[in-house]
């Protein structure tokens, strides 16, 4: 009797599971959506989801629920291929959305081609973050390495936004009257002897220069830069866009075998779309992140001024050879400091 | 050798002793009974079959696992990985500083925990709780705090730079956040014993002629020395390991001022998750033959104080 009993409850159990996880949603019940991000875009997928659920409500009388995790771009895709339920992963490059299909097979191959401009709804790039009055007069990259110029850009090997850093330093070398691989590498080389704290993230290497007033310089998202001046205050920051810097596309992905699992395909497409949309364009300028839309563009022209761009893919011939040569354990950061 | 196991655990060996030689011809039940009375916690079988379980699922599982996941490398490639220059200097930072950090916390850890119970001075239950505080504190806050202060631009930080002493963002930084993560071991393994201590001894020592110094060496020390040696080494272990608080106040400069535990996370964050397990197998190798030397120097010194 009592064993039919805890039976019944099993399966009363088991049927509860499986309900709250079925694909079979009745409208009306509350979704839910995990959104695992990296460092920077706390503010931005705020105001985003926001709109989305919103819009989602009226749209299908479904109520959505958006959570969203951050942290470093690394540590985040290897939360999701170790594991982490995420329905969708919007990092800070490519690199780390390759993961997920190269280490897990959580998403396919190319999964680049399935939103347009790469999957990147947004653009950002690096520029500097310098005390108020500019006192070292940092006016590009060149001014970074003189002697006395101390540099604040988080660690490469960890950071996403660190290795756009990286790279938008390798390629003003590059463009330089003379420049080749070699004087790239000198540069470099001099630029992270300036350098006095590597944290671990882009948020870290912020609160080091802007709490802990370490550095002339800090290296930094250009949305990151804006949202500290805007924050902390215009009164103790300037922004100084350096010659030449490098289009940062941060790419967003479904992460197909967990939407397929928790039957949430349609909905966490649609938030993709969404950020493609007007709307989501014009959040996401008014976030301090360069918007895809040309009309969008043109309203906010003024907020982002046009700088010379270089791209990963024409420059560096892609992510994949980019991570191998730079990042990769022997690779060129690692001669840098003395491997 | 019968010597050596009844110094190694003198009060259960005194104890399971007692029965057996006193009652030899008695009958066994009585005896069986007599052995029983001792026992506090249900049947032996009970007890081990518990230790079993408890420590394979807690302990062993997890440490096996990290030894397989290292072995996938093979011999060559470990060998490879754990002595690169980065990983090297990472290790000799890690050890280093919680060598150093917990020989300095060993004399004023001793300080402390010799004011806390042998004066009564106005606070000293204040001064006494607040000992804990390390063990209750999120690594991670009293990393940002102690940053905050000895940055340049902190507290303690601008008092030190027109001296030309840099404490955040070099090794010295470290130092100070494992300092303080381990202080508490040593001060609350130190505390019982010197509650316990026998002011008689000290007395007498004194009636006969002995100087503080004397006293000090040679009745003070002898009883305290296991506790303290217990106290530097759990100290020691949880210095090691220690992330949270230091890679605030680290810097983080490879081969400067970067430990090893954020080699392994910068290892995990680039997806080898082997060559993570790697340094981490080094890490709990170098630790363990390092607690197997304390415990060793612990019985040599109970040994020797058994024979005077």
């Amino acid at each position: 009797m009592r064993r039919s009993s805890a039976l019944a409850l099993c399966v009363l159990l088991a049927c509860a599971l499986s309900l709250s996880g079925s694909p079979a949603r009745s409208a009306g019940s509350p979704v839910t959506l995990l959104n695992v991000s990296y460092d920077p875009t706390r503010e931005l997928y705020e105001a985003l989801n926001k709109a989305f659920a919103t819009q989602w409500l009226a749209q299908s009388g479904q109520a959505l629920q958006i959570r969203q995790s951050h942290g470093g771009s690394g540590k985040q895709a290897r939360a999701i291929i170790d594991g982490l339920q995420a329905d969708v992963a919007t990092l800070a490059l490519a690199y780390d959305v390759n993961a997920l299909s190269t280490q897990a097979r959580l998403i396919p191959a190319d999964w680049a081609t399935r939103l347009p401009y790469n999957s990147a709804p947004y653009t950002s790039t690096i520029v500097f973050l310098v005390r108020k009055g500019n006192p070292k007069n940092i006016r590009d990259w060149g001014d970074l390495v003189r002697p006395g110029v101390e540099v604040i850009t988080p660690n490469p090997k960890s950071s996403g936004g660190a290795r756009w850093n990286f790279l938008a330093a390798w390629a003003w070398a590059l463009h330089q009257p003379g420049g080749n691989e070699a004087t790239a590498l000198a540069f470099v080389t001099q630029l992270y002897k300036n350098v006095p704290v590597l944290d671990s993230g882009a948020r870290g290497s912020t609160v080091t220069f802007a709490e802990r007033g370490i550095g002339d310089a800090l290296l930094a998202w250009e949305n990151e830069a804006l949202l500290a001046t805007r924050q902390l205050g215009p009164d103790k920051f300037d922004i100084v866009l350096p010659s030449w810097s490098i289009l940062a596309e941060p790419p967003v992905t479904v992460v197909d075998k967990v939407v397929d699992r928790r039957g949430t395909r349609t909905i966490a497409e649609a938030y993709l779309k969404f950020l493609y949309t007007s709307q989501g364009q014009e959040i996401i300028a008014q976030n301090f992140y360069r918007p895809r839309d040309a009309a969008v563009a043109q309203k906010y022209a003024s907020q982002f001024p046009t700088l010379k761009l270089v791209t990963i893919d024409d420059t560096f011939g892609g992510w994949d050879k980019a991570q191998a040569k730079f990042f990769d354990d022997g690779g060129i950061f690692d001669q840098i400091y003395g491997q | 050798m019968n010597q050596t196991a009844l110094a190694l655990s003198p009060a259960p060996a005194g104890v399971s002793a007692s029965p057996g030689t006193g009652t030899g011809s008695r009958p066994s039940a009585r005896r069986e009974r007599a052995a029983r009375e001792f026992r506090v916690l249900p049947g032996f079988g009970l007890t081990l079959g518990y230790t079993v379980l408890y420590l394979s699922l807690i302990v062993l599982i997890p440490l096996s696992a990290v030894f397989l996941r290292s072995a996938e490398l093979g011999p060559e490639k470990f060998w490879q990985v754990v002595t690169t220059p980065r990983v090297l200097a990472s290790l000799r930072l890690s050890f280093g500083a919680s060598l150093l950090a917990t020989g300095i916390n060993a004399v004023f850890g001793f300080s402390i925990a010799w004011a806390l119970t042998r004066q009564r001075f106005a606070g000293w239950r204040l001064f006494d709780a607040m000992i804990d505080l390390p063990f209750a504190l999120p690594t991670a806050v009293a990393g940002i705090a102690l940053t905050a202060l000895y940055a340049p631009t902190g507290w303690i930080g601008q008092l030190l730079a027109p001296l030309g002493i840099k404490v955040a963002y070099t090794p010295l930084g470290i130092v100070v956040a494992l300092a303080f993560v381990s202080l508490p071991f040593i001060v609350r393994t130190l505390q019982p014993v010197l509650v316990d201590l026998d002011r008689e001894l000290e007395r007498a020592a004194e009636s006969m002629g002995a100087s503080t110094m004397q006293t000090f060496r040679w009745v003070v020390l002898p009883s305290i020395w296991p506790a303290l040696l217990t106290g530097v080494a759990l100290g020691f272990s949880r210095a090691v390991g220690e992330y949270g608080s230091v890679i605030f106040i680290a810097g983080n400069i490879p081969n400067v001022s970067e430990i090893a535990p954020l080699v392994i996370m910068t290892k995990l964050e680039q997806y080898q998750y082997s060559q993570a397990t790697a340094i981490a197998v080094v890490m709990l190798t170098v630790s363990f033959a390092l607690m197997l030397g304390i415990n060793g120097l612990q019985l040599w010194a109970q040994k020797r104080r058994r024979q005077r």
